[in-house]
């Protein structure tokens, strides 16, 4: 893509992130969401954002790295805890980087 | 009036703190990333200020990067900020008495983070200057950010040595973690992440995320309603 053609895409991005962050605030003032829709969308998060995080853990060249070499992998373990006991998502993404830029001086 | 509008931009200001701290190095880190994937500056500081969605942007320069084309960019986006719909669904009985204008101005900068601080404060009678300049400090520090990470960039030759290809990775486990705190999450997530595996494994790249998370919510909301059932 051209940049032109990116800032096109940009404007798609912007159109599909903004309906879903206003239109619920818009139409359901006073309603609540059906149970169904409401108890499918609770599984949403947890789900998109594990089918987006394996691939990029256990197989980030397609192939499957369950290797001490795969640094993305072994710090993700260390990253979770921190995820998990601190609480604090800049702590934790901090967390993640350091130890991969560690990771990568010292081995 | 004046006064009272500058005290709420003041409050205001105070609460968001904490995530200014974060989204200056966090939108330095797309900043860098954008410009390393090609994007020119107007765009890249484009999307932080119409996108204003950080991993939905950090997956985005990787897809332009990777050569993807614009629907695989806007699909994916759309997936990812899926979740918004359900922050935007909790808030709104609380912003019933708002004009439609504001409520959808409002709603248009609902993050992750600040909806955490706006569930935790917002009532029918919090001012609104406060409320807005939440809103408008997170997004000047996220495009501010950005910006100063583009220009970063241009004078970086290597942004492997400091960690920086690992900042959507560790986001996505920083915002997982709160997810699947019970154990049918954690179960539909873990079901998630084999299937999306699996699916780039057998050469499906482009839907694996979408079909994972379709088929592991559905399953996740049976489970639920039917273990529901069973225990009423």
């Amino acid at each position: 893509m051209d940049q032109s053609q990116i800032f096109l895409a940009i404007c798609g991005m912007a159109v599909v992130t903004c309906l879903p962050r206003i239109l619920p605030a818009l139409l359901l003032s006073g309603r609540r969401l059906s149970p169904w829709i409401a108890r499918w969308l609770s599984f949403v998060p947890a789900t998109v954002l594990a089918a987006l995080l394996a691939p990029a853990l256990l197989c980030p060249e397609h192939k499957l790295a369950l290797s001490f070499d795969n640094i993305f992998l072994l710090a993700a373990i260390p990253t979770f805890a921190a995820a998990f006991f601190l609480k604090n998502f800049f702590v934790t993404v901090a967390v993640g980087m350091a130890l991969v830029a560690l990771a990568r001086y010292f081995v | 009036m004046q006064s009272s509008m500058a005290a709420g931009l003041g409050r205001g200001l105070k609460i968001v703190v904490p995530v200014i701290f974060g989204y200056l190095p966090v939108g330095f880190a797309y900043g860098v990333l954008a410009e390393k994937s090609g994007l020119c500056l107007f765009n890249a500081v484009a999307m932080s200020v119409m996108v204003y969605a950080g991993s939905a942007q950090l997956i985005g320069t990787g897809l332009i990067a990777g050569g993807a084309g614009a629907a695989a960019l806007i699909f994916t986006t759309f997936v990812v900020n899926l979740r918004h719909l359900l922050m935007s669904a909790a808030l709104a009985p609380r912003l019933a008495a708002w004009k439609k204008w504001q409520v959808a101005l409002f709603a248009a900068e609902l993050t992750d983070e600040t909806f955490a601080l706006h569930s935790l404060r917002l009532t029918a009678d919090t001012p609104k200057a406060e409320t807005f300049a939440i809103n408008l400090f997170a997004q000047a520090a996220w495009v501010l950010g950005s910006l100063a990470g583009f220009l970063a960039g241009g004078q970086m030759t290597q942004i492997r040595p400091i960690g920086l290809d690992y900042a959507l990775p560790a986001m996505f486990i920083a915002l997982l973690a709160p997810q699947v705190m019970k154990p049918l999450y954690l179960a539909m997530a873990v079901c998630a992440a084999a299937l999306s595996v699996t699916l780039v494994l057998l050469g499906f790249g482009r839907a694996h995320v979408i079909i994972a998370t379709i088929v592991c919510a559905t399953c996740g909301a049976g489970f639920e309603a039917w273990i529901n059932r069973r225990s009423s």
